[in-house]
């Protein structure tokens, strides 16, 4: 907290330019990326790199919940596969449709759904959120899976551009592209509520959620504000999957280790700072695709829980919280 | 119409069965959430757990799958011990029991999945036992024994409880440390060794109703999942920490299914539980004998 209080103040020294600077230094890091990525020219880095920019959204957007606010939400497959089911829509009914619009669409979906299930759950305790959340993540593949448009149980097959609009080259460069600009959208937005007095209501909540209503922090409207938010950014990570993997059944869409690395990420990065997930997904989604590559891809999927349950008990702040403690 | 009248009562019927098979796989989590607050939301991962080793009792000991539970049972009560001491150390003891407290079970929950992936592989598995495939046929309708076996055993389990947390020292203070752990200490006993005992039951529990799953039905490492929203919404319907609640939140349930299941389809019946849980949080959240 006296950290991120001494950042605030330096932030307030530079009226107008909160945060600005750093928007433009991500988007410098996102473009020198994809620069190398280009010059690197190798398709298997971008098909590699677009899981971690990936686990990056995913989450941070978790993070905003869950790190913020502390409300945990366990159903991350039901918003990332509604994100990706409605691109399958999208597809179906208007192919024309450019990529940025069906992924703006599936965040707004599942950012409707997320507010829903807020507003049913969140004047309970926490852990009622959770559960909700969890059996969520059964019921959206339920429909999913008993909804013949989107090919059902049998799964739906998208057809990829062979060429990547605007920029040429694979259409997988493409993807990578799209997934770099949500990662900026996502911190950039992840650091301003930090900074803000949304993120000292969030953070009031977290720390004494009782204390917080009485001194008049609209707890329901701050916590409903973070799940649609949280909700919408998972549905936009997963708006691109079906171009990504061309063919995607509920199994895949809904696997657990979607939920699991997304909570792993920041609890192992550490959910105070938006850099934890950051940090958590690079070394969680690179050592996931090491292990793939070295061992099987069954060990690589057991990494993020083992390291997760590891982290939650031994470093409870997380990556981050080691070095803090470190400074201090 | 004499037809659906038939299909009506048989689906009532097997509701009914599945519903004590339920109770078995809630009374875990009754004991945990309803009356420890701890939320183990890992304990449909122990019940597979408990599945798998019926199945190996099954199959390689060529036991019954109920016999082999009850063998193993002291193991999985021991595993509830362990499990909670670490929570207690890790969470509980520094009050961070919601966030990383419930990620410390969800990532107990995968862990176990991949083990036994792992392990196992996904291939569905099935255990061998003569009330497996035979019916009792009573005219009207006809009782699978696959399902009454477990209903029986189920519910000879949750009045054994009932009756130990009733009558017994420990059990008492089992249901006293939810309310009072202070008052529990003037009456010298441990909060956190009654917690720890009841801890260790609520899992043994799981041993039993794992080998009621494999009875019932044949299993993967991932069905566990969809248990999670039927035992929590058993438990939040019954109202935490009713057993009596708890086991006609389960038939209720069981029968929503069941009904489900034969009018619409059986792809449909794990939207079920998710509706009720989400009913039953946004209008009654102490359960129907909540306190």
């Amino acid at each position: 907290m006296a950290s991120l209080a001494d950042k605030t103040s330096l932030d307030g020294a530079l009226p107008g330019l909160r945060g600005l600077p750093f928007v433009l230094l991500l988007i410098a890091v996102a473009a020198a990326i994809f620069a190398a990525g280009r010059w690197f020219g190798s398709s298997y880095a971008f098909f590699v790199g677009y899981v971690v920019l990936q686990y990056i959204v995913l989450g941070s957007a978790w993070n905003i919940l869950g790190g913020y606010t502390g409300y945990v939400n366990f159903g991350v497959t039901a918003f990332f596969a509604i994100g990706a089911y409605s691109t399958v829509v999208l597809n179906k009914l208007m192919p024309a449709l450019p990529l940025p619009v069906m992924i703006l669409v599936g965040g707004v979906m599942a950012g409707l759904v997320g507010l829903g299930t807020g507003y049913l759950t969140l004047r309970l305790r926490g852990v009622f959120f959770s559960i909700a959340t969890l059996a969520l993540a059964v019921v959206v593949q339920t429909l999913i899976t008993n909804w013949d448009f989107v090919g059902g149980a049998r799964g739906a097959y998208v057809m990829r551009p062979k060429v990547a609009p605007l920029i040429g080259g694979e259409y997988v460069q493409y993807l990578f592209l799209i997934m770099l600009g949500l990662v900026v959208v996502v911190l950039a937005t992840a650091r301003a509520i930090e900074r803000s007095a949304l993120g000292y209501g969030f953070a009031a909540i977290r720390d004494d959620e009782a204390a917080a209503e009485a001194s008049g922090v609209p707890t329901l409207r701050l916590k409903l504000i973070a799940t649609g938010l949280s909700g919408g950014f998972m549905g936009m990570a997963g708006a691109p999957l079906p171009f990504y993997v061309t063919y995607l059944d509920p199994a895949s869409g809904f696997s657990l280790n979607y939920a699991v690395n997304a909570i792993a990420m920041p609890l192992i990065g550490g959910t105070s700072s938006w850099l934890g997930p950051v940090i958590g997904a690079v070394l969680v989604g690179g050592l996931q695709e090491y292990l793939r590559v070295t061992i099987s891809s069954a060990v690589n999927v057991l990494v993020a829980g083992v390291l997760m349950v590891a982290f939650v008990i031994l470093a409870p702040q997380g990556i981050v919280g080691l070095f803090q403690r470190k400074k201090r | 119409m004499d037809a659906s009248l038939d299909l009506l009562l048989n689906a009532l019927i097997s509701g009914l069965l599945l519903g004590g098979f339920y109770a078995a796989v809630s009374i875990g989590v009754a004991i945990s959430f309803g009356l420890l607050d701890v939320v183990n939301i890992a304990h449909p991962a122990f019940i597979l757990l408990g599945s798998y080793v019926a199945f190996l009792g099954n199959t390689v000991l060529g036991i019954d799958p109920i016999l082999s539970a009850l063998i193993a049972l002291p193991a999985f009560y021991f595993l509830g011990v362990l499990a909670y001491q670490v929570y207690y150390v890790a969470f509980e003891r520094r009050d961070d029991q919601s966030l990383r407290g419930l990620s410390f079970f969800f990532g107990l929950l995968f862990i176990t999945e991949v083990g036994l992936v792992l392990v196992f592989g996904v291939d569905y598995r099935t255990v061998q036992a003569r009330y497996i495939g035979a019916t009792l046929n009573l005219g009207l309708f006809e009782l699978p024994l696959r399902l009454l076996v477990p209903f029986l055993v189920s519910m000879l389990m949750v009045v054994a409880l009932q009756i130990f947390l009733s009558r017994t020292f420990v059990g008492r203070a089992i249901q006293a440390v939810a309310q009072d752990q202070l008052a529990l200490r003037l009456m010298a006993a441990n909060p956190i060794k009654i917690k720890r005992i009841a801890f260790g039951l609520s899992i043994a529990t799981a041993s039993l109703a794992g080998a009621f799953l494999i009875i019932i039905q044949p299993v993967e490492p991932s069905i566990g999942r969809e248990y999670i929203g039927r035992v929590f919404a058993i438990c939040v319907l019954g109202g935490l920490g009713s057993f009596p609640g708890m086991v006609i939140a389960a038939m209720t349930l069981g029968i929503a299914e069941s009904l489900t299941a034969t009018f619409f389809g059986p792809s449909w019946a794990p939207a079920v539980a998710f509706g009720i849980l989400l009913v039953t949080l946004a209008v009654r959240p102490s359960g129907i004998l909540g306190r």
